[in-house]
């Protein structure tokens, strides 16, 4: 049987993990490639770079992250952050990286998302969608949440898997950094939308959140950051509550 | 020992080329190539794949001589190969994977889309599941029965012979992840990303 999976995630800035609480606020929390390994060897099913600043700095400092990653992490390596080109996929994947995830490039040149897995294959393409919450429907943001395309998240997501995308990750702008758990809603309306897997983020406090992300936002995986990175649950406590719940996992 | 990664300009492969320099550490010496000389005087080849069974086929077409070389490497010589994803499933006859494409026909069979049963399974089989171990395969030594590995991929690969078949995972039906014929190993998922029992994979393939 499948299992879902959890997914610790570091937003790294500058080679360094930080988290923000609604993207500002950022806190020093240590070395990404010494936090990626603590997390693969604590049963992470996969493990993901957000590198958080890159749209508009210098982003060489990530290449040399995932290259030192990954010759340490035997699980899959997610990375995403300031992603434009089809050439920086391929150097995030020659660095060592599995998948690569686009938000703002996908929004603006839907032709990365079909040229990049037509040339990589669609197992490593991944669109990462940041939503908001506008009356009923939701709006794509881009930008690290900073400009609001206001085009609707659902019929967006769809479109992205027809263009080649191989997993939506689904972020709820108005749960990032909040702790109050997943915008449910949102999870299962983008799940049953699409045919291939989601990846639920933001907003996640407690375990029970990682829960409800998969029984009753129907993601094939979770992912969460804060709850993981300062230590107030380690990855096999999360798995050993979710199967407690009756939800498979790798343990 | 010298064992050769094919590099066949297809797809991804740091991941591969990092695992199994994990495992060899310095006693066994691995050579990421597409040199056809290198490849016949090595004592393992190691062929990975990934995107579409075509743009594998076709990216291995496009070195001349390269499916020569392996087919005498694993055909001829009998000297073990080991091929991971599209890796294996271009062992079969054929595959439909974008359009009907021929495959290295080392093993019988064709490669078609999982059924994703109306919808009810998501494609591509992303993620940890677990190995139903058929048959006893060198490469499985020490690898218990359910053991989780790393899958990505949305076709699979379907052996005339099921004799071959080493290993299956239960998604939508029961799907060939493992197969031994001889000198020719094959795995559907990914020992190089799922973590330490999947080096241990790669491990008894070093050591066979």
């Amino acid at each position: 049987m499948l299992k879902n999976r959890i997914i610790p995630c570091l937003d790294v800035k500058n080679g360094r993990v930080v988290k923000g609480i609604n993207f500002v606020d950022l806190k020093d929390a240590g070395d990404p490639v010494e936090q990626a390994k603590i997390y693969s060897d604590g049963g992470a099913d996969e493990i993901c770079f957000l590198d958080i600043t890159a749209s508009n700095e210098n982003r060489d400092t990530i290449y040399d992250v995932v290259e030192k990653t990954s010759k340490k992490c035997f699980v899959p390596l997610t990375v995403g952050g300031g992603v434009r080109s089809v050439e920086d996929i391929n150097k995030l994947l020659s660095c060592g990286a599995d998948k690569v995830s686009i938000n703002t490039a996908a929004v603006e040149n839907p032709k990365v998302v079909i040229d990049s897995s037509k040339k990589f294959g669609s197992q490593c393409i991944v669109v990462a969608i940041d939503a908001k919450k506008n009356g009923d429907k939701w709006e794509v943001f881009t930008h690290g949440g900073r400009n609001n395309s206001s085009i609707d998240a659902l019929e967006y997501a769809k479109q992205m898997e027809e263009n080649g995308a191989g997993e939506i990750l689904v972020t709820s702008m108005d749960r990032d950094g909040t702790q109050v758990g997943y915008d449910i809603d949102l999870m299962t309306k983008i799940s049953s939308k699409v045919n291939i897997p989601v990846i639920a983020s933001g907003g996640v406090g407690n375990l029970d959140h990682l829960v409800d992300g998969i029984k009753l936002g129907k993601a094939s995986a979770v992912l969460a950051a804060s709850i993981f990175h300062y230590g107030k649950y380690s990855v096999k406590e999360a798995k050993d509550y979710l199967d407690s719940k009756g939800i498979p996992v790798r343990i | 020992m010298n064992v050769s990664i094919v590099d066949y300009k297809s797809g991804n492969i740091s991941s591969v080329i990092n695992s199994f320099k994990e495992v060899a550490e310095d006693k066994v010496n691995i050579e990421v190539t597409s040199d056809l000389n290198k490849i016949k005087l090595s004592d393992k080849v190691v062929l990975p794949g990934q995107g579409s069974f075509k743009s594998c086929i076709d990216a291995l077409n496009k070195i001349n001589g390269l499916k020569e070389t392996l087919n005498e490497f694993a055909m001829t010589n009998k000297k073990p190969l080991f091929g991971i994803c599209v890796g294996l499933q271009m062992f079969a006859d054929i595959g439909y994977e974008e359009s009907e494409t021929q495959g290295l026909g080392w093993i019988s069979g064709k490669v078609s889309k999982i059924d994703n049963q109306n919808g009810k399974f998501k494609l591509p089989h992303i993620g940890w599941n677990q190995i139903n171990i058929v048959k006893e395969s060198k490469i499985f030594k020490d690898i218990n029965d359910k053991s989780h590995m790393y899958f990505v991929h949305s076709y699979e690969f379907i052996p005339e012979d099921k004799n071959v078949i080493s290993a299956t995972t239960d998604y939508s039906s029961n799907i060939v992840c493992s197969v031994e014929k001889e000198n020719i190993f094959g795995t559907q998922f990914h020992p190089e990303k799922s973590d330490k029992i999947g080096l241990k994979i790669i491990n008894n393939f070093l050591n066979l």
